[in-house]
């Protein structure tokens, strides 16, 4: 269990990504007014040292300034980091704007405190995976790499 | 004076050479030490024994008595002899109400003291109704939004009898004014108000990351709470400098310490270029450090600051008061050390830390719960966590000796070597031009930010080890069922709707006089704004009302993108 993230449909384990396709883009974002960042900038670099292009928000950024953003930068992946316990409204509001700019093509991977209790609520929001908090930095990057291995990139 | 005469240090190194020769040179050729060298987490290397000639070189007159220049030893002359540490427990969540059931209930379990969590948006100066508060309010801490909140958090608490930590920073000087607001409504004598606010800006900047105005008007923000608290209410501490955060998000022990002196000097220095002697309010600055998993290191980096601050007081500002050469600390056990697998484990965790800040000579104490890797804890774990102290306190015999591994041979070596290694980050804080300007140009967030990506790969690669995540991994151990302690999802619009009735029920052409004065006083470096704020909370000011009046006049805080 504790070194294993969660992902809302199986994957598949072949990549399959058009290796063309250039470096995996990953937007990390905080989101509402979590100011703990050590989390959020450790997976950044970790995202970098594997390879990624890697994107960071800053803080207090609102669901649709994070959205706007991947748009803007066309990211393959949204990373969100929360540590203050908003995560069930935050996320719900994070797959509404994400809808609303046809952007829910953009995998959402979520990360920091999230009790296991709270899982549901945040598939239903359109939660693609969720990183447990003592992941190493291998589980971390495969996650990524095997949710778009398993689609190919939009 | 040295501690030991030449002639015995000659005899102690000549017999440390033969056993060296003799039994260690067998023990080692029979079987090899486990690692190559050994060092603490901060990076200092440690030897197989210490001896008296290893602290042949420190004087006397460096560990002094408790209660004494350099405090080395210990604040006080008589410790927990006299008084014990007051075991804090931070608590808040919710409405006004629900923090305060939690606080009759801690008190009831033997609680010392009380402590205060605000929740995001009162930390960061929004109204529960504000936009930017969505999903927020209640969550990490108590709402707080008019003079009302306070009163009814501390309703049938008698807050001449209880000190109070408000951990609170960016919005403190508006919290601040409505406690005292509270207590002048209920008669209380403001000079017996007693507590603490954490009001820490620099470090906000840097670790904790809670702002609302730029590095420079927050520093002159604690400024004027500093030189109002001491004359309006000379027993409340004005500031907790949190080192605790600066270990929080990743900086090591020599770190922890540097960085906080470094963020002292910088207030001194302002609150001294405004006229006020440094004897009139350093002996009310007051600490608040970690305890964390490097037993020995903690204990002698509680010992060091100790020292460092005294001297700092002592040397650089000229105080002449002892106690303005003071460093009175609260300490939190390490919430990164807590683990979300077997988190019973978090426990033990947790008491093996808390009896180093005790053995450090801490003053008061919060004791994690074994479930804040989860969400904000439980009752039950907070009863726990209390449990926990008061067994250090009352059952193991700890208390009666003040500063009892004083002059252990090892104990008094790392001390030094720690308190030379922050001396060292703090000539080159000031080489590098003072700790304001280094916080507005990222320099310690990177240098932390680096930290903690080390000790991140120290994990992940298995060199530091965590029980249960990365050694003796029980792959069987299933996904834990613990019980959460609930979040109130009516707390939101039970805020908004007090807030309507006040903004209805209050004199609101009054509102707006004084937060347009508020704001003019702003604008000037020279005036004070606390009293105003004072009169503005009575008036039912809310704290989002006060907080953008002088958002208006300094603008926001822009981060550097440090990664």
């Amino acid at each position: 269990m504790n070194e294993a993230s969660m992902t809302k449909q199986a994957s598949d384990d072949t990549p399959n990504r058009d290796a063309t396709a250039g470096p995996i883009r990953v937007l990390v974002a905080k989101l509402g007014l979590d100011g703990h960042d050590r989390g959020a900038k450790v997976v950044a670099r970790i995202l970098r040292d594997a390879g990624m292009e890697v994107v960071y928000t800053g803080l207090y950024k609102s669901p649709s300034e994070v959205v706007a953003a991947a748009v803007q930068e066309d990211v393959d992946v949204i990373g969100v980091s929360l540590l203050s316990g908003s995560h069930i409204p935050l996320f719900r509001e994070l797959g509404r704007c994400l809808r609303e700019a046809k952007a829910d093509h953009i995998f959402v991977v979520a990360g920091g405190v999230i009790p296991e209790q709270d899982y549901a609520a945040l598939w239903d929001s359109g939660v693609d995976a969720i990183v447990p908090q003592e992941a190493r930095a291998e589980l971390i990057v495969t996650t990524i790499r095997n949710l778009i291995a398993a689609r190919g990139r939009v | 004076m040295n501690l030991f005469s030449e002639t015995a240090i000659e005899d102690i190194r000549e017999k440390q050479a033969a056993w060296e020769e003799k039994e260690l040179a067998a023990a080692l050729s029979s079987r090899p030490e486990e690692k190559p060298a050994y060092k603490t987490e901060c990076g200092i290397p440690l030897k197989r024994v210490y001896t008296a000639a290893d602290i042949a070189d420190i004087p006397a007159d460096e560990l002094g008595f408790p209660g004494a220049y350099p405090f080395t030893r210990g604040a006080y002359p008589t410790m927990y002899r006299g008084r014990p540490w007051t075991i804090r427990q931070v608590a808040g969540f919710g409405n006004p109400e629900a923090t305060n059931q939690r606080y009759k209930y801690m008190v009831q379990t033997g609680q010392t003291g009380l402590s205060t969590d605000f929740d995001l948006p009162t930390l960061l100066g929004l109204d529960s109704d504000d936009p930017r508060a969505f999903g927020e309010v209640g969550r990490v801490g108590v709402a707080i939004d008019t003079v009302d909140d306070v009163d009814r958090l501390f309703d049938g608490i008698d807050l001449e009898k209880i000190s109070v930590s408000l951990t609170i920073n960016p919005s403190a000087w508006v919290v601040y004014a409505m406690y005292v607001a509270v207590a002048a409504r209920r008669g209380y004598d403001l000079h017996k108000l007693a507590g603490t606010l954490q009001a820490d800006p620099l470090k906000e900047y840097v670790a904790q990351k809670e702002w609302i105005y730029p590095v420079r008007p927050a520093v002159r923000l604690l400024r004027d709470l500093i030189m109002y608290s001491a004359k309006t209410t000379p027993k409340i501490n004005p500031i907790s400098l949190s080192g605790y955060h600066l270990s929080d998000v990743g900086g090591n022990a020599l770190q922890e310490i540097a960085f906080i002196m470094a963020f002292t000097i910088a207030y001194c220095e302002e609150v001294t270029g405004a006229g006020m002697d440094i004897d009139d309010f350093a002996p009310r600055l007051s600490f608040f450090f970690i305890s964390h998993q490097d037993f020995f290191e903690q204990i002698c980096k509680f010992r060091a600051a100790r020292r460092v601050y005294a001297k700092i007081m002592a040397q650089r500002f000229k105080a002449r008061k002892p106690e303005s050469m003071r460093l009175r600390v609260h300490v939190q056990t390490a919430a990164m050390s807590l683990t979300k697998v077997e988190h019973h484990n978090n426990l033990m965790r947790t008491a093996i830390q808390a009896l180093g800040a005790v053995l450090g000579g801490c003053q008061s104490m919060h004791t994690n719960g074994l479930d804040e890797a989860f969400a904000i804890p439980t009752e039950e774990a907070m009863k726990l966590a209390i449990r926990t102290q008061q067994i250090i306190r009352d059952e193991i015999n700890v208390t009666s000796v003040i500063d009892p591994l004083g002059g252990s041979y090892f104990i008094e070596r790392l001390t030094r070597d720690m308190e030379t290694e922050i001396w060292k980050l703090l000539d080159e804080v000031d080489e590098r031009g003072g700790a304001v300007k280094l916080v507005e140009e990222g320099w310690f967030q990177q240098k932390l930010a680096d930290s903690a990506y080390a000790t991140f790969q120290k994990i992940d690669s298995g060199e530091k080890i965590s029980v249960g995540v990365n050694r003796y991994v029980d792959e069987a151990s299933s996904s834990a069922e613990v019980h959460i302690h609930p979040y109130d999802e009516q707390c939101t619009q039970l805020q908004i709707d007090r807030l309507n009735a006040v903004r209805t029920g209050r004199d609101n052409a009054r509102v707006r006089k004084l937060l347009k004065e508020l704001a003019e006083e702003a604008g000037s470096d020279e005036a004070n704004l606390l009293p105003k704020t004072v009169e503005a909370v009575e008036a039912k000011a809310t704290l989002g009302e006060i907080c953008a009046a002088l958002r208006e006049v300094w603008g926001t805080y822009a981060e550097p993108m440090i990664v």
